[in-house]
Protein backbone atom coordinates (compact mmCIF):
# COMPACT_ATOMS: atom_id res chain seq x y z
CA UNK A 1 0.00 0.00 0.00
CA UNK A 2 2.77 2.38 1.05
CA UNK A 3 4.75 1.55 -2.06
CA UNK A 4 1.79 2.49 -4.22
CA UNK A 5 1.59 5.84 -2.47
CA UNK A 6 5.25 6.49 -3.27
CA UNK A 7 4.60 5.58 -6.88
CA UNK A 8 1.71 8.00 -7.08
CA UNK A 9 3.78 10.83 -5.61
CA UNK A 10 6.60 9.97 -7.96
CA UNK A 11 4.20 10.18 -10.86
CA UNK A 12 2.79 13.55 -9.83
CA UNK A 13 6.24 15.00 -9.12
CA UNK A 14 7.69 13.62 -12.35
CA UNK A 15 4.96 15.10 -14.53
CA UNK A 16 5.30 18.38 -12.65
CA UNK A 17 9.07 18.36 -13.25
CA UNK A 18 8.63 17.87 -17.01
CA UNK A 19 6.10 20.67 -17.08
CA UNK A 20 8.57 22.87 -15.21
CA UNK A 21 11.28 22.15 -17.81
CA UNK A 22 9.16 23.19 -20.79
CA UNK A 23 7.81 26.23 -18.99
CA UNK A 24 11.32 27.29 -18.04
CA UNK A 25 12.26 27.11 -21.72
CA UNK A 26 9.28 29.32 -22.53
CA UNK A 27 10.26 31.63 -19.66
CA UNK A 28 13.71 32.01 -21.21
CA UNK A 29 12.10 32.95 -24.53
CA UNK A 30 9.76 35.47 -22.90
CA UNK A 31 12.62 37.00 -20.91
CA UNK A 32 14.64 37.25 -24.10
CA UNK A 33 11.81 38.93 -25.99
CA UNK A 34 11.17 41.29 -23.07
CA UNK A 35 14.83 42.40 -22.91
CA UNK A 36 15.08 43.01 -26.66
CA UNK A 37 11.72 44.83 -26.81
CA UNK A 38 12.32 46.98 -23.73
CA UNK A 39 15.76 48.05 -24.97
CA UNK A 40 14.69 48.58 -28.54
CA UNK A 41 11.32 50.30 -28.47
CA UNK A 42 12.67 53.57 -27.05
CA UNK A 43 14.79 54.06 -30.15
CA UNK A 44 12.15 53.12 -32.64
CA UNK A 45 10.46 55.80 -34.69
CA UNK A 46 9.47 56.38 -38.29
CA UNK A 47 12.67 58.36 -38.82
CA UNK A 48 14.72 55.48 -37.47
CA UNK A 49 13.23 53.17 -40.07
CA UNK A 50 13.24 55.54 -43.02
CA UNK A 51 16.38 57.68 -42.61
CA UNK A 52 20.08 57.21 -43.33
CA UNK A 53 22.65 57.00 -40.53
CA UNK A 54 24.29 60.30 -39.55
CA UNK A 55 27.38 61.53 -37.69
CA UNK A 56 29.49 58.41 -37.91
CA UNK A 57 26.70 55.99 -37.00
CA UNK A 58 25.76 57.79 -33.80
CA UNK A 59 22.50 59.29 -35.02
CA UNK A 60 19.91 58.87 -37.71
CA UNK A 61 18.19 55.74 -38.95
CA UNK A 62 18.99 52.36 -40.38
CA UNK A 63 17.08 52.44 -43.64
CA UNK A 64 20.00 51.26 -45.83
CA UNK A 65 20.47 48.23 -43.59
CA UNK A 66 16.79 47.29 -43.82
CA UNK A 67 16.85 47.80 -47.58
CA UNK A 68 20.08 45.76 -47.93
CA UNK A 69 18.69 42.90 -45.88
CA UNK A 70 15.54 42.95 -47.97
CA UNK A 71 17.51 42.72 -51.22
CA UNK A 72 19.80 39.96 -49.91
CA UNK A 73 16.85 37.91 -48.71
CA UNK A 74 14.68 38.31 -51.80
CA UNK A 75 17.55 37.58 -54.17
CA UNK A 76 18.69 34.51 -52.26
CA UNK A 77 15.16 33.09 -52.24
CA UNK A 78 14.79 33.81 -55.96
CA UNK A 79 17.98 31.82 -56.59
CA UNK A 80 17.22 28.97 -54.19
CA UNK A 81 13.49 28.47 -54.75
CA UNK A 82 13.46 27.04 -58.32
CA UNK A 83 16.40 24.75 -57.59
CA UNK A 84 14.81 23.60 -54.34
CA UNK A 85 11.39 23.08 -55.92
CA UNK A 86 12.60 20.96 -58.85
CA UNK A 87 14.99 18.97 -56.65
CA UNK A 88 12.04 18.15 -54.42
CA UNK A 89 9.97 17.18 -57.48
CA UNK A 90 12.77 14.86 -58.57
CA UNK A 91 13.03 13.27 -55.13
CA UNK A 92 9.29 12.70 -54.74
CA UNK A 93 7.94 12.12 -58.25
CA UNK A 94 10.81 10.40 -60.08
CA UNK A 95 13.34 9.17 -57.50
CA UNK A 96 15.42 7.12 -59.91
CA UNK A 97 18.13 5.95 -60.33
CA UNK A 98 18.51 5.02 -56.68
CA UNK A 99 22.21 5.84 -56.40
CA UNK A 100 21.51 9.40 -57.53
CA UNK A 101 18.69 9.77 -55.02
CA UNK A 102 21.00 8.55 -52.27
CA UNK A 103 23.77 10.89 -53.34
CA UNK A 104 21.35 13.82 -53.35
CA UNK A 105 19.94 12.95 -49.96
CA UNK A 106 23.40 12.61 -48.44
CA UNK A 107 24.34 15.97 -49.95
CA UNK A 108 21.25 17.67 -48.51
CA UNK A 109 21.92 16.19 -45.07
CA UNK A 110 25.55 17.22 -45.13
CA UNK A 111 24.77 20.71 -46.41
CA UNK A 112 22.26 21.34 -43.65
CA UNK A 113 24.83 20.41 -41.01
CA UNK A 114 27.64 22.64 -42.25
CA UNK A 115 28.34 25.61 -39.94
CA UNK A 116 27.23 28.96 -41.35
CA UNK A 117 30.72 30.43 -41.06
CA UNK A 118 31.99 27.72 -43.43
CA UNK A 119 29.36 28.88 -45.93
CA UNK A 120 30.85 32.33 -45.52
CA UNK A 121 34.32 31.06 -46.43
CA UNK A 122 32.87 29.14 -49.37
CA UNK A 123 31.24 32.33 -50.63
CA UNK A 124 34.47 34.24 -50.12
CA UNK A 125 36.51 31.67 -52.04
CA UNK A 126 34.08 30.99 -54.88
CA UNK A 127 31.96 34.09 -55.46
CA UNK A 128 34.10 36.94 -54.09
CA UNK A 129 37.56 35.77 -55.18
CA UNK A 130 36.96 32.98 -57.70
CA UNK A 131 34.24 34.50 -59.88
CA UNK A 132 35.50 38.03 -59.07
CA UNK A 133 32.09 39.31 -57.94
CA UNK A 134 33.85 41.08 -55.09
CA UNK A 135 32.20 41.80 -51.75
CA UNK A 136 28.76 42.40 -53.17
CA UNK A 137 25.04 41.89 -53.01
CA UNK A 138 25.25 39.04 -55.53
CA UNK A 139 28.01 37.18 -53.64
CA UNK A 140 26.07 37.39 -50.39
CA UNK A 141 22.77 36.37 -51.98
CA UNK A 142 24.32 33.34 -53.70
CA UNK A 143 25.99 32.25 -50.45
CA UNK A 144 22.71 32.58 -48.57
CA UNK A 145 20.91 30.73 -51.37
CA UNK A 146 23.16 27.68 -50.92
CA UNK A 147 22.59 27.91 -47.16
CA UNK A 148 18.77 27.91 -47.37
CA UNK A 149 18.54 25.37 -50.19
CA UNK A 150 18.29 22.31 -47.87
CA UNK A 151 15.45 23.97 -45.92
CA UNK A 152 13.47 24.66 -49.10
CA UNK A 153 14.05 21.14 -50.46
CA UNK A 154 13.11 19.39 -47.22
CA UNK A 155 9.94 21.40 -46.64
CA UNK A 156 8.85 21.02 -50.28
CA UNK A 157 9.41 17.26 -50.12
CA UNK A 158 7.28 17.14 -46.96
CA UNK A 159 4.57 19.26 -48.60
CA UNK A 160 4.42 17.07 -51.73
CA UNK A 161 4.31 13.91 -49.64
CA UNK A 162 1.14 15.09 -47.89
CA UNK A 163 -0.75 15.26 -51.21
CA UNK A 164 -2.83 12.08 -51.39
CA UNK A 165 -1.78 9.56 -54.04
CA UNK A 166 -5.38 9.44 -55.35
CA UNK A 167 -5.02 12.95 -56.75
CA UNK A 168 -2.20 11.93 -59.08
CA UNK A 169 -3.91 8.65 -59.96
CA UNK A 170 -7.17 10.42 -60.83
CA UNK A 171 -5.21 12.80 -63.03
CA UNK A 172 -3.46 9.92 -64.82
CA UNK A 173 -6.81 8.19 -65.28
CA UNK A 174 -8.10 11.28 -67.07
CA UNK A 175 -5.25 10.93 -69.53
CA UNK A 176 -2.96 13.63 -68.20
CA UNK A 177 0.77 13.16 -68.63
CA UNK A 178 3.19 13.08 -65.74
CA UNK A 179 4.33 16.65 -66.37
CA UNK A 180 0.75 17.89 -66.50
CA UNK A 181 -0.07 16.00 -63.33
CA UNK A 182 2.88 17.52 -61.48
CA UNK A 183 2.14 21.09 -62.55
CA UNK A 184 -1.65 21.06 -62.48
CA UNK A 185 -2.46 18.65 -59.66
CA UNK A 186 0.40 17.85 -57.30
CA UNK A 187 2.13 21.21 -56.95
CA UNK A 188 -1.07 23.28 -56.55
CA UNK A 189 -2.25 20.89 -53.85
CA UNK A 190 1.10 21.14 -52.09
CA UNK A 191 1.32 24.92 -52.50
CA UNK A 192 0.48 26.02 -48.93
CA UNK A 193 3.09 23.63 -47.53
CA UNK A 194 5.69 24.79 -50.03
CA UNK A 195 4.90 28.40 -49.12
CA UNK A 196 5.38 27.68 -45.42
CA UNK A 197 8.82 26.26 -46.02
CA UNK A 198 9.81 29.14 -48.27
CA UNK A 199 8.68 31.65 -45.68
CA UNK A 200 10.77 29.93 -43.01
CA UNK A 201 13.79 30.12 -45.29
CA UNK A 202 13.12 33.86 -45.78
CA UNK A 203 13.38 34.30 -42.03
CA UNK A 204 16.57 32.29 -41.94
CA UNK A 205 18.22 34.21 -44.78
CA UNK A 206 17.28 37.56 -43.26
CA UNK A 207 18.81 36.72 -39.90
CA UNK A 208 22.10 35.07 -40.85
CA UNK A 209 25.25 37.05 -40.12
CA UNK A 210 28.24 34.77 -40.53
CA UNK A 211 27.71 33.97 -44.25
CA UNK A 212 27.53 37.64 -45.27
CA UNK A 213 30.40 38.78 -43.04
CA UNK A 214 33.00 38.54 -45.82
CA UNK A 215 30.76 38.22 -48.86
CA UNK A 216 28.34 41.16 -48.86
CA UNK A 217 28.11 43.26 -45.76
CA UNK A 218 29.67 46.60 -45.08
CA UNK A 219 29.37 48.85 -42.05
CA UNK A 220 28.50 52.01 -43.90
CA UNK A 221 27.57 53.07 -47.40
CA UNK A 222 26.76 56.59 -48.43
CA UNK A 223 24.20 55.48 -50.98
CA UNK A 224 21.85 52.59 -51.58
CA UNK A 225 23.30 49.86 -53.80
CA UNK A 226 22.81 50.70 -57.46
CA UNK A 227 23.82 47.32 -58.88
CA UNK A 228 24.15 43.75 -57.67
CA UNK A 229 27.92 44.20 -57.57
CA UNK A 230 27.76 46.84 -54.83
CA UNK A 231 28.42 46.22 -51.16
CA UNK A 232 25.35 46.47 -48.97
CA UNK A 233 24.52 47.22 -45.37
CA UNK A 234 22.49 44.49 -43.67
CA UNK A 235 20.59 44.47 -40.38
CA UNK A 236 22.29 41.47 -38.70
CA UNK A 237 25.77 42.68 -39.58
CA UNK A 238 24.83 46.20 -38.56
CA UNK A 239 23.87 44.99 -35.08
CA UNK A 240 27.09 43.05 -34.70
CA UNK A 241 29.30 45.87 -35.96
CA UNK A 242 27.63 48.51 -33.78
CA UNK A 243 28.17 46.63 -30.52
CA UNK A 244 31.64 45.28 -31.24
CA UNK A 245 33.46 47.61 -33.59
CA UNK A 246 31.89 50.99 -32.89
CA UNK A 247 34.02 53.89 -31.76
CA UNK A 248 31.36 55.54 -29.60
CA UNK A 249 29.64 52.64 -27.80
CA UNK A 250 27.37 54.79 -25.66
CA UNK A 251 25.77 56.43 -28.68
CA UNK A 252 25.84 53.41 -30.96
CA UNK A 253 24.39 50.77 -28.64
CA UNK A 254 20.86 52.18 -28.71
CA UNK A 255 20.94 52.02 -32.51
CA UNK A 256 21.94 48.36 -32.25
CA UNK A 257 18.98 47.73 -29.90
CA UNK A 258 16.62 49.39 -32.35
CA UNK A 259 18.02 47.43 -35.29
CA UNK A 260 17.73 44.19 -33.31
CA UNK A 261 14.09 44.94 -32.54
CA UNK A 262 13.33 45.60 -36.23
CA UNK A 263 15.06 42.38 -37.29
CA UNK A 264 13.33 40.41 -34.55
CA UNK A 265 9.89 41.75 -35.48
CA UNK A 266 10.49 40.96 -39.16
CA UNK A 267 11.68 37.40 -38.48
CA UNK A 268 8.96 36.71 -35.91
CA UNK A 269 6.30 38.15 -38.22
CA UNK A 270 7.45 35.94 -41.05
CA UNK A 271 7.43 32.87 -38.81
CA UNK A 272 4.04 33.60 -37.28
CA UNK A 273 2.73 33.88 -40.83
CA UNK A 274 4.04 30.41 -41.63
CA UNK A 275 2.60 28.96 -38.40
CA UNK A 276 -0.72 30.56 -39.28
CA UNK A 277 -0.73 29.16 -42.83
CA UNK A 278 0.09 25.71 -41.53
CA UNK A 279 -2.62 25.64 -38.89
CA UNK A 280 -5.03 26.79 -41.60
CA UNK A 281 -4.02 23.84 -43.78
CA UNK A 282 -4.55 21.46 -40.88
CA UNK A 283 -7.98 22.83 -40.17
CA UNK A 284 -8.96 22.45 -43.82
CA UNK A 285 -7.68 18.88 -43.92
CA UNK A 286 -9.80 18.00 -40.92
CA UNK A 287 -13.05 19.11 -42.55
CA UNK B 1 -5.42 8.01 -85.59
CA UNK B 2 -2.02 9.02 -86.92
CA UNK B 3 -2.20 12.60 -85.69
CA UNK B 4 -3.35 11.37 -82.32
CA UNK B 5 -0.28 9.18 -82.12
CA UNK B 6 1.87 12.15 -82.95
CA UNK B 7 0.28 14.14 -80.15
CA UNK B 8 0.91 11.26 -77.75
CA UNK B 9 4.52 11.07 -78.87
CA UNK B 10 4.95 14.77 -78.45
CA UNK B 11 3.55 14.52 -74.94
CA UNK B 12 5.87 11.65 -74.22
CA UNK B 13 8.80 13.69 -75.43
CA UNK B 14 7.80 16.58 -73.23
CA UNK B 15 7.65 14.22 -70.28
CA UNK B 16 11.10 12.90 -71.06
CA UNK B 17 12.52 16.39 -71.42
CA UNK B 18 11.02 17.46 -68.12
CA UNK B 19 12.48 14.41 -66.41
CA UNK B 20 15.93 15.25 -67.75
CA UNK B 21 15.51 18.89 -66.72
CA UNK B 22 14.50 17.98 -63.17
CA UNK B 23 17.34 15.49 -62.86
CA UNK B 24 19.87 18.08 -64.00
CA UNK B 25 18.52 20.68 -61.55
CA UNK B 26 18.75 18.25 -58.67
CA UNK B 27 22.44 17.76 -59.39
CA UNK B 28 22.99 21.31 -58.07
CA UNK B 29 22.90 20.12 -54.46
CA UNK B 30 25.78 17.75 -55.12
CA UNK B 31 27.66 20.43 -57.04
CA UNK B 32 27.30 22.86 -54.13
CA UNK B 33 28.51 20.34 -51.57
CA UNK B 34 31.50 19.45 -53.74
CA UNK B 35 32.08 23.18 -54.26
CA UNK B 36 32.18 23.84 -50.53
CA UNK B 37 34.54 20.94 -49.87
CA UNK B 38 36.73 21.94 -52.80
CA UNK B 39 36.91 25.60 -51.83
CA UNK B 40 37.91 25.08 -48.21
CA UNK B 41 40.40 22.30 -48.97
CA UNK B 42 41.98 24.20 -51.85
CA UNK B 43 42.52 27.29 -49.70
CA UNK B 44 43.35 25.47 -46.48
CA UNK B 45 45.71 22.86 -47.89
CA UNK B 46 48.63 25.30 -47.87
CA UNK B 47 48.69 25.53 -44.06
CA UNK B 48 48.90 21.76 -43.67
CA UNK B 49 51.76 21.71 -46.15
CA UNK B 50 53.84 24.46 -44.57
CA UNK B 51 53.08 23.94 -40.87
CA UNK B 52 52.26 20.26 -40.84
CA UNK B 53 48.96 18.72 -39.88
CA UNK B 54 50.09 17.56 -36.40
CA UNK B 55 51.63 20.91 -35.48
CA UNK B 56 48.53 22.70 -36.77
CA UNK B 57 45.94 20.62 -34.93
CA UNK B 58 47.89 19.99 -31.73
CA UNK B 59 49.99 23.15 -31.53
CA UNK B 60 49.42 25.15 -28.34
CA UNK B 61 50.07 28.65 -29.64
CA UNK B 62 47.86 30.64 -31.95
CA UNK B 63 49.89 33.75 -32.79
CA UNK B 64 48.99 34.55 -36.39
CA UNK B 65 50.04 38.19 -36.24
CA UNK B 66 53.23 38.01 -34.15
CA UNK B 67 56.75 37.37 -35.41
CA UNK B 68 57.46 34.52 -35.63
CA UNK B 69 53.95 33.42 -36.55
CA UNK B 70 52.58 30.33 -34.87
CA UNK B 71 49.52 28.43 -36.04
CA UNK B 72 48.51 25.93 -33.40
CA UNK B 73 44.74 25.57 -33.07
CA UNK B 74 44.59 23.14 -30.14
CA UNK B 75 43.34 25.84 -27.72
CA UNK B 76 40.64 26.78 -30.25
CA UNK B 77 39.54 23.17 -30.62
CA UNK B 78 39.40 22.82 -26.84
CA UNK B 79 37.49 26.09 -26.70
CA UNK B 80 34.93 24.80 -29.18
CA UNK B 81 34.56 21.48 -27.40
CA UNK B 82 34.27 23.13 -23.97
CA UNK B 83 31.53 25.55 -25.03
CA UNK B 84 29.67 22.89 -26.99
CA UNK B 85 29.82 20.24 -24.29
CA UNK B 86 28.68 22.71 -21.64
CA UNK B 87 25.84 23.99 -23.81
CA UNK B 88 24.66 20.44 -24.50
CA UNK B 89 24.68 19.68 -20.77
CA UNK B 90 22.47 22.74 -20.27
CA UNK B 91 20.32 21.85 -23.26
CA UNK B 92 19.63 18.18 -22.47
CA UNK B 93 17.17 18.56 -19.55
CA UNK B 94 15.20 21.32 -21.30
CA UNK B 95 15.30 19.77 -24.76
CA UNK B 96 14.37 16.26 -23.67
CA UNK B 97 11.93 17.50 -21.01
CA UNK B 98 10.09 19.67 -23.53
CA UNK B 99 9.93 16.87 -26.08
CA UNK B 100 8.71 14.29 -23.57
CA UNK B 101 6.14 16.69 -22.20
CA UNK B 102 4.80 17.58 -25.64
CA UNK B 103 4.77 14.02 -26.92
CA UNK B 104 3.62 12.10 -23.83
CA UNK B 105 1.75 14.41 -21.48
CA UNK B 106 0.32 17.47 -23.23
CA UNK B 107 -3.24 17.30 -24.53
CA UNK B 108 -3.75 18.18 -28.21
CA UNK B 109 -4.84 21.76 -27.42
CA UNK B 110 -1.86 22.26 -25.11
CA UNK B 111 0.43 20.85 -27.77
CA UNK B 112 -0.81 23.31 -30.34
CA UNK B 113 -0.16 26.11 -27.87
CA UNK B 114 3.33 24.96 -26.80
CA UNK B 115 4.92 23.96 -30.09
CA UNK B 116 4.96 27.44 -31.69
CA UNK B 117 7.06 28.67 -28.75
CA UNK B 118 9.79 26.20 -29.62
CA UNK B 119 9.53 27.15 -33.28
CA UNK B 120 9.93 30.82 -32.41
CA UNK B 121 12.94 29.97 -30.25
CA UNK B 122 14.44 28.21 -33.27
CA UNK B 123 13.77 31.07 -35.65
CA UNK B 124 15.48 33.90 -33.75
CA UNK B 125 18.65 35.10 -35.52
CA UNK B 126 21.83 34.21 -33.67
CA UNK B 127 23.12 37.77 -33.68
CA UNK B 128 20.16 38.82 -31.51
CA UNK B 129 20.92 35.99 -29.08
CA UNK B 130 24.43 37.40 -28.99
CA UNK B 131 23.11 40.87 -28.24
CA UNK B 132 20.92 39.46 -25.47
CA UNK B 133 24.03 37.82 -24.02
CA UNK B 134 25.97 41.06 -24.13
CA UNK B 135 23.36 43.32 -22.57
CA UNK B 136 21.68 40.97 -20.12
CA UNK B 137 23.32 37.65 -19.37
CA UNK B 138 26.99 38.69 -19.27
CA UNK B 139 26.38 41.49 -16.73
CA UNK B 140 24.22 39.09 -14.70
CA UNK B 141 26.92 36.40 -14.65
CA UNK B 142 29.50 39.03 -13.73
CA UNK B 143 27.47 40.19 -10.76
CA UNK B 144 26.47 36.72 -9.55
CA UNK B 145 30.03 35.38 -9.54
CA UNK B 146 31.62 38.71 -8.67
CA UNK B 147 34.19 38.60 -11.47
CA UNK B 148 35.73 41.22 -13.74
CA UNK B 149 33.99 40.22 -16.94
CA UNK B 150 30.91 38.21 -17.77
CA UNK B 151 32.16 37.30 -21.21
CA UNK B 152 33.13 33.70 -20.63
CA UNK B 153 32.47 30.05 -21.29
CA UNK B 154 29.46 29.86 -18.97
CA UNK B 155 27.59 32.80 -20.50
CA UNK B 156 28.14 31.55 -24.04
CA UNK B 157 27.10 28.01 -23.07
CA UNK B 158 23.83 29.09 -21.46
CA UNK B 159 22.71 31.01 -24.54
CA UNK B 160 23.95 28.35 -26.93
CA UNK B 161 22.23 25.68 -24.82
CA UNK B 162 18.84 27.34 -25.17
CA UNK B 163 19.44 27.98 -28.86
CA UNK B 164 19.88 24.25 -29.43
CA UNK B 165 16.82 23.26 -27.31
CA UNK B 166 14.39 23.41 -30.27
CA UNK B 167 16.68 21.27 -32.45
CA UNK B 168 17.11 18.57 -29.83
CA UNK B 169 13.43 18.78 -28.83
CA UNK B 170 12.06 18.39 -32.34
CA UNK B 171 14.25 15.39 -33.21
CA UNK B 172 13.57 13.79 -29.82
CA UNK B 173 9.87 14.25 -30.41
CA UNK B 174 10.16 12.42 -33.74
CA UNK B 175 11.93 9.57 -31.97
CA UNK B 176 9.25 9.39 -29.28
CA UNK B 177 6.46 9.46 -31.85
CA UNK B 178 8.04 6.46 -33.56
CA UNK B 179 7.45 4.33 -30.46
CA UNK B 180 4.34 2.23 -31.17
CA UNK B 181 1.27 3.03 -29.12
CA UNK B 182 0.90 -0.66 -28.25
CA UNK B 183 4.02 -0.52 -26.08
CA UNK B 184 2.54 2.27 -23.99
CA UNK B 185 -0.81 0.48 -23.77
CA UNK B 186 0.90 -2.73 -22.65
CA UNK B 187 2.71 -0.77 -19.96
CA UNK B 188 -0.52 0.81 -18.69
CA UNK B 189 -2.24 -2.57 -18.80
CA UNK B 190 0.43 -3.90 -16.45
CA UNK B 191 -0.52 -1.16 -14.00
CA UNK B 192 2.33 1.24 -14.66
CA UNK B 193 1.58 4.93 -14.30
CA UNK B 194 2.57 7.73 -16.67
CA UNK B 195 6.00 8.42 -15.14
CA UNK B 196 6.93 4.74 -15.12
CA UNK B 197 5.72 4.29 -18.69
CA UNK B 198 7.82 7.23 -19.83
CA UNK B 199 11.05 6.22 -18.09
CA UNK B 200 10.85 2.45 -18.31
CA UNK B 201 9.16 1.96 -21.69
CA UNK B 202 9.05 4.98 -24.00
CA UNK B 203 12.48 6.50 -23.36
CA UNK B 204 14.44 3.20 -23.38
CA UNK B 205 12.84 2.09 -26.62
CA UNK B 206 13.61 5.37 -28.36
CA UNK B 207 17.06 5.83 -26.86
CA UNK B 208 18.93 5.65 -30.16
CA UNK B 209 16.68 8.31 -31.68
CA UNK B 210 17.23 10.50 -28.62
CA UNK B 211 20.99 9.94 -28.85
CA UNK B 212 21.03 10.99 -32.47
CA UNK B 213 19.03 14.12 -31.55
CA UNK B 214 21.68 15.03 -28.98
CA UNK B 215 24.54 14.38 -31.41
CA UNK B 216 22.76 16.57 -33.94
CA UNK B 217 22.41 19.33 -31.35
CA UNK B 218 26.13 18.99 -30.64
CA UNK B 219 26.86 19.53 -34.33
CA UNK B 220 24.67 22.63 -34.42
CA UNK B 221 26.28 24.11 -31.32
CA UNK B 222 29.88 23.55 -32.43
CA UNK B 223 29.30 25.43 -35.68
CA UNK B 224 27.43 28.36 -34.17
CA UNK B 225 29.45 31.52 -34.68
CA UNK B 226 27.83 34.79 -33.68
CA UNK B 227 26.96 34.00 -30.07
CA UNK B 228 30.42 32.76 -29.16
CA UNK B 229 31.98 35.61 -31.09
CA UNK B 230 29.99 38.15 -29.09
CA UNK B 231 29.96 36.70 -25.58
CA UNK B 232 32.68 34.05 -25.11
CA UNK B 233 35.41 36.63 -24.46
CA UNK B 234 37.85 35.64 -27.21
CA UNK B 235 40.97 34.67 -25.31
CA UNK B 236 42.89 31.97 -27.12
CA UNK B 237 44.13 30.13 -24.04
CA UNK B 238 42.90 26.76 -22.90
CA UNK B 239 40.11 27.45 -20.38
CA UNK B 240 40.68 26.19 -16.84
CA UNK B 241 37.27 26.98 -15.38
CA UNK B 242 33.73 27.77 -16.44
CA UNK B 243 34.39 31.44 -15.80
CA UNK B 244 37.38 31.65 -18.15
CA UNK B 245 37.08 33.38 -21.46
CA UNK B 246 37.40 31.13 -24.52
CA UNK B 247 37.81 31.45 -28.25
CA UNK B 248 36.24 28.64 -30.27
CA UNK B 249 37.15 27.83 -33.88
CA UNK B 250 34.11 29.40 -35.52
CA UNK B 251 34.55 32.78 -33.89
CA UNK B 252 38.27 32.82 -34.67
CA UNK B 253 37.45 32.60 -38.38
CA UNK B 254 34.79 35.28 -38.10
CA UNK B 255 36.95 37.63 -36.05
CA UNK B 256 40.14 37.39 -38.09
CA UNK B 257 39.17 36.81 -41.71
CA UNK B 258 38.16 40.44 -42.15
CA UNK B 259 41.67 41.71 -41.37
CA UNK B 260 43.57 39.05 -43.26
CA UNK B 261 45.05 39.64 -46.68
CA UNK B 262 44.18 37.18 -49.43
CA UNK B 263 46.78 34.46 -49.94
CA UNK B 264 48.78 34.96 -46.72
CA UNK B 265 49.59 32.07 -44.41
CA UNK B 266 47.08 33.45 -41.90
CA UNK B 267 44.40 33.35 -44.61
CA UNK B 268 45.19 29.70 -45.32
CA UNK B 269 45.23 28.91 -41.61
CA UNK B 270 41.68 30.23 -41.20
CA UNK B 271 40.56 27.98 -44.06
CA UNK B 272 42.45 25.19 -42.27
CA UNK B 273 40.26 25.80 -39.22
CA UNK B 274 37.22 25.62 -41.48
CA UNK B 275 38.42 22.21 -42.71
CA UNK B 276 38.71 20.94 -39.12
CA UNK B 277 35.26 22.35 -38.34
CA UNK B 278 33.79 20.78 -41.46
CA UNK B 279 35.33 17.38 -40.73
CA UNK B 280 33.97 17.44 -37.16
CA UNK B 281 30.41 18.33 -38.24
CA UNK B 282 30.61 15.82 -41.09
CA UNK B 283 31.61 13.00 -38.74
CA UNK B 284 28.86 13.99 -36.29
CA UNK B 285 26.39 13.87 -39.18
CA UNK B 286 27.49 10.38 -40.12
CA UNK B 287 27.16 9.24 -36.50
CA UNK B 288 23.63 10.66 -36.37
CA UNK B 289 22.65 8.88 -39.57
CA UNK B 290 24.27 5.65 -38.43
CA UNK B 291 22.54 5.64 -35.04
CA UNK B 292 19.19 6.51 -36.59
CA UNK B 293 19.59 3.85 -39.25
CA UNK B 294 20.44 1.15 -36.75
CA UNK B 295 17.41 2.14 -34.76
CA UNK B 296 15.14 1.69 -37.77
CA UNK B 297 16.59 -1.71 -38.64
CA UNK B 298 16.26 -2.89 -35.07
CA UNK B 299 12.63 -1.96 -34.98
CA UNK B 300 11.39 -3.59 -38.15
Amino acid sequence: MNKNKIRTYQNILGVFFLRFLIFFTIFFLVLFLYIIFSKGYKVLSWDFISKFPKDGMTKGGVFPAIYGSFLLTVLSVIFAFPVGLFTAVFLTEYAKPLWLVNAINISINTLSGIPSIVFGLFGLAIFVNGLKFGVSLISGALTLAVLILPIIINSTVEAIKTVPKDFAEASFALGATKTQTIFKVVLPAALPGILTGTIISVGRAAGETAPILFTAATFYTRELPSSIFDEVMALPYHIYALVTEGTKPALQKPIAYGSALILLVLVLGVNLLSIFIRSNIRRKRKC
Amino acid sequence: MKTENKVMNFKGLKDKLFFIFVTLISLFVIVFLVGIIYSIFKNGYEIFRSVGIIKFVFGFNWFPTYEPQEFGIFPLIIGSLAVTLMSIIICIPFGLGSAIYISEIAKPKEKEFLKPFLEILASIPSVIYGLFGMVFLAPLVRRVFNIDSGFNLLTASIILGFMVVPVVASFTEDALNAVPLSLREASYALGANKWETIWKVVVPSSISGITSAIVLGFGRAIGETMVVLMVAGNSSRIPRSLLDSVRPMSSTIAAEMGETAFGTLHFHALFGIAIVLFVITFVLNIITEFVRHRFIIKRY
